[in-house]
C-alpha cells in the first residue's frame, strides 16, 4: 500500500526540503520506490537540494494541467534508480494548484509507488495546504525554538482540520521530527529542551537531527545527507527516522556534537 | 494578593447571541416560492418582526441567483438577515451577511405554533434538539490558531491550550492541560464565570471583558495551578496549591 506523507512546519527555514531529500533517499536505497513531490510552486528547492535541477523538463503544474503526462515529468535520480522527483513551476504561483488536479496526480502516483512524499512549503496558505491535503500521515519538522514550535501547533491544528482524512472523521498519523538541534546551546538553555517541545506538541517522536556542517555541505553539492555521507551523525539520525516511520521501534537518541557519539539514551515515548 | 489591573473603557466588544429562524428553500426555487406563498396565506404575519436567515446548504445558486432570492423574500415582507451554507467565495456585496456556527434551539415563544406553515423543513430544523446541560468537554489539544466559541455555557479542555489558540466560553473555562493561549470566560456579560486552568502561562485571560495579559500576570503565579474570577470590578488570579 502506497503511503503519502507531507513533509511539513508552517515556519520556512526549518529544515522540510533538507529532510524530505534525506527521507526519501534514505527509503530508496533500502529499495523502495519514492517519488519526492515538490509543492513550493514558484520557489522550488527540492530540484536543487537533490541535484536535479539541470534535468526538469515538465512540472506539477504542466501535469495538473494537462500539458504533460505525468511520467514526463518525473525524473529518476541518477543515483538511485527508485526515486522520483516530481518538481513545482518555478513560474507560476500556488494559486495553479488545484485540488482535483493534485487529487489526480496522487492517485496516479498511488498506483506506482510505495511512498509518496510531498515536500510542504512554509506558510498556511494554498501551496501548504495542498501538500497535506491528501496526507496519510505527516511529518512536521520543528526547530527547537518557540516560533518553530508555534507553528507547527498550528500545522497540527490544520492537520486535524483540512486534509481529507480529518474531513471523514479520520486522522492524520503525526511524527514530529525536531531538527538543527545543538546540545550545548540546549544545555545553556538557549533553546528549547526536547521535552519541552514535546510536552508542548505531544506527538510522537520521530527523529532528533543535529545542527551539522554535514548536512548544509550536502545540499550545496546537491546531494541528500544519507546519500552524501551517509555514516555521518545527521544521516545516522535520518536512517534511525526512517525505520520508525516504517514502525521499528527503536529509542531515540539526543545526539551530541563530542565527536558525533550519542551519548544519552532518550527514554521518553511521546503522547 | 492579586493586584488590581488598570480598567479600560475606551472600547468593549460584547458577544452577543440572537435568535433568528432560518429558512432553507429546496430546489426547484419556483415551486418553494410557490409553496411559501400558500403558507403565508394561511398565516400572513408567520414572519413578521422575526430575524430572518435564510440556509443555501440545499440548494446551489450563484450570487446572482441568491439576491434574486432576497429580494424575491423581502416581496413577501421577509427580511433576511443573514445567509447560511453558502460558499464564502460567492459572496458579493449587496447580498447580507454570511452567518456561520448557527444551531438549533427553542424559543420560549415560539409562532410554530399557529397552524405550521410552507417552510417546514427549516422549522425542523430549528426544533428542540436535546436538553443536556451546556458544556462542551474537548478532549484533544487545543491548537495555534484554533478557536472555540461556546457561549452556551462552560468549556472543558483536558489538553493543553497551545500559545495563539483561544477559548471563548459564556460561562466557564477549566483547562486541565498548559493554558498557554487565551482564555475568555462569561463572554456574553457573565461575571460570575470563572477560569481554572493547572498550568497557566496564558496570552490572556479574560472574564466579562476584563482582562489581564501576560504581563500582568505575577511571575509566582506562572506555571502554577490557578484560578481566576471578577470581583470588585477587577480580574483576580490566585494559585490553587
Amino acid at each position: 500500500m502506497a503511503q503519502v506523507l507531507v513533509v511539513t512546519s508552517g515556519k520556512g527555514g526549518v529544515g522540510k526540503t533538507t529532510s524530505t531529500a534525506a527521507l526519501g533517499a534514505a527509503l530508496a536505497r533500502e529499495g523502495a520506490k519514492v517519488v519526492v513531490i515538490d509543492f513550493d510552486v514558484g520557489l522550488r528547492n527540492l530540484d536543487l537540494v537533490l541535484g536535479a535541477e539541470r534535468r526538469v523538463v515538465f512540472d506539477l503544474i504542466n501535469v495538473i494541467n494537462g500539458v504533460a503526462k505525468l511520467p514526463q515529468a518525473l525524473i529518476r535520480d541518477k543515483r538511485m534508480e527508485t526515486l522520483y522527483l516530481l518538481p513545482a513551476s518555478q513560474t507560476r504561483d500556488k494559486d495553479a494548484l488545484t485540488e482535483e488536479g493534485v487529487a489526480k496526480v496522487i492517485e496516479e502516483l498511488r498506483t506506482n509507488f510505495d511512498w509518496i512524499i510531498c515536500d510542504s512549503p512554509a506558510g498556511i496558505e494554498r501551496g501548504a495546504t495542498m501538500a497535506m491535503r491528501y496526507a496519510d500521515a505527516a511529518i512536521i519538522v520543528t526547530n527547537p525554538e518557540v516560533s518553530s514550535v508555534r507553528d507547527s501547533d498550528r500545522i497540527i491544528g490544520l492537520l486535524d482540520s483540512k486534509t481529507v482524512k480529518a474531513e471523514r472523521g479520520e486522522r492524520v498519523d503525526k511524527h514530529l521530527l525536531i531538527t538543527r538541534y545543538h546540545s550545548s546551546r540546549a544545555a545553556r538553555g538557549e533553546m528549547l529542551s526536547i521535552n519541552d517541545v514535546l510536552e508542548i506538541l505531544s506527538i510522537p517522536l520521530l527523529g532528533i537531527i543535529p545542527e551539522s556542517q554535514e548536512v548544509l555541505r550536502a545540499s550545496n553539492v546537491g546531494s541528500p545527507v544519507t546519500l552524501n555521507s551517509p555514516a555521518s551523525v545527521p544521516a545516522r539520525a535520518y536512517f534511525d527516522a526512517t525505520r520508525r516511520l516504517k514502525g521499528e521501534n527503536i529509542p531515540v537518541q539526543i545526539p551530541s556534537e563530542a565527536g558525533g557519539i550519542f551519548n544519552k539514551l532518550f527514554g521518553r515515548k511521546a503522547a | 494578593m492579586s493586584s488590581i489591573v488598570r480598567q479600560r473603557h475606551s472600547l468593549m466588544f460584547r458577544p452577543r447571541s440572537y435568535m433568528a429562524f432560518a429558512i432553507a428553500p429546496q430546489p426547484p426555487i419556483v415551486d418553494w416560492l410557490a409553496e411559501l406563498d400558500a403558507g403565508l396565506k394561511r398565516s400572513e404575519s408567520f414572519f413578521a418582526g422575526q430575524h430572518v436567515a435564510l440556509d443555501l446548504a440545499a440548494v446551489n445558486l450563484n450570487a446572482t441567483a441568491i439576491g434574486q432570492l432576497v429580494a424575491d423574500l423581502e416581496e413577501r415582507n421577509i427580511r433576511v438577515l443573514g445567509i447560511e451554507g453558502i460558499d464564502p467565495a460567492k459572496w458579493q456585496a449587496g447580498l447580507p451577511p454570511v452567518l456561520r456556527g448557527g444551531r438549533g434551539t427553542r424559543t420560549a415563544d415560539q409562532p410554530g405554533s399557529v397552524a405550521a406553515p410552507a417552510p417546514s423543513p427549516a422549522a425542523a430544523r430549528t426544533a428542540p434538539q436535546n436538553q443536556q446541560p451546556a458544556s462542551l468537554m474537548i478532549e484533544d489539544p487545543v491548537r495555534s490558531g484554533q478557536s472555540v466559541v461556546f457561549i452556551e455555557g462552560d468549556v472543558t479542555v483536558l489538553g493543553s491550550v497551545g500559545s495563539g489558540a483561544e477559548i471563548v466560553a459564556g460561562g466557564s473555562i477549566h483547562v486541565y492541560g498548559t493554558l498557554r493561549g487565551r482564555a475568555l470566560a462569561g463572554a456574553t456579560g457573565n461575571a460570575r464565570a470563572r477560569i481554572f486552568c493547572h498550568r497557566v502561562e496564558a496570552e490572556l485571560l479574560a472574564i466579562d471583558s476584563y482582562y489581564r495579559t501576560a504581563e500582568d500576570i505575577e511571575d509566582r503565579l506562572r506555571c502554577r495551578p490557578i484560578q481566576a474570577w471578577l470581583e470588585g470590578g477587577a480580574l483576580q488570579i490566585s494559585a490553587m496549591n
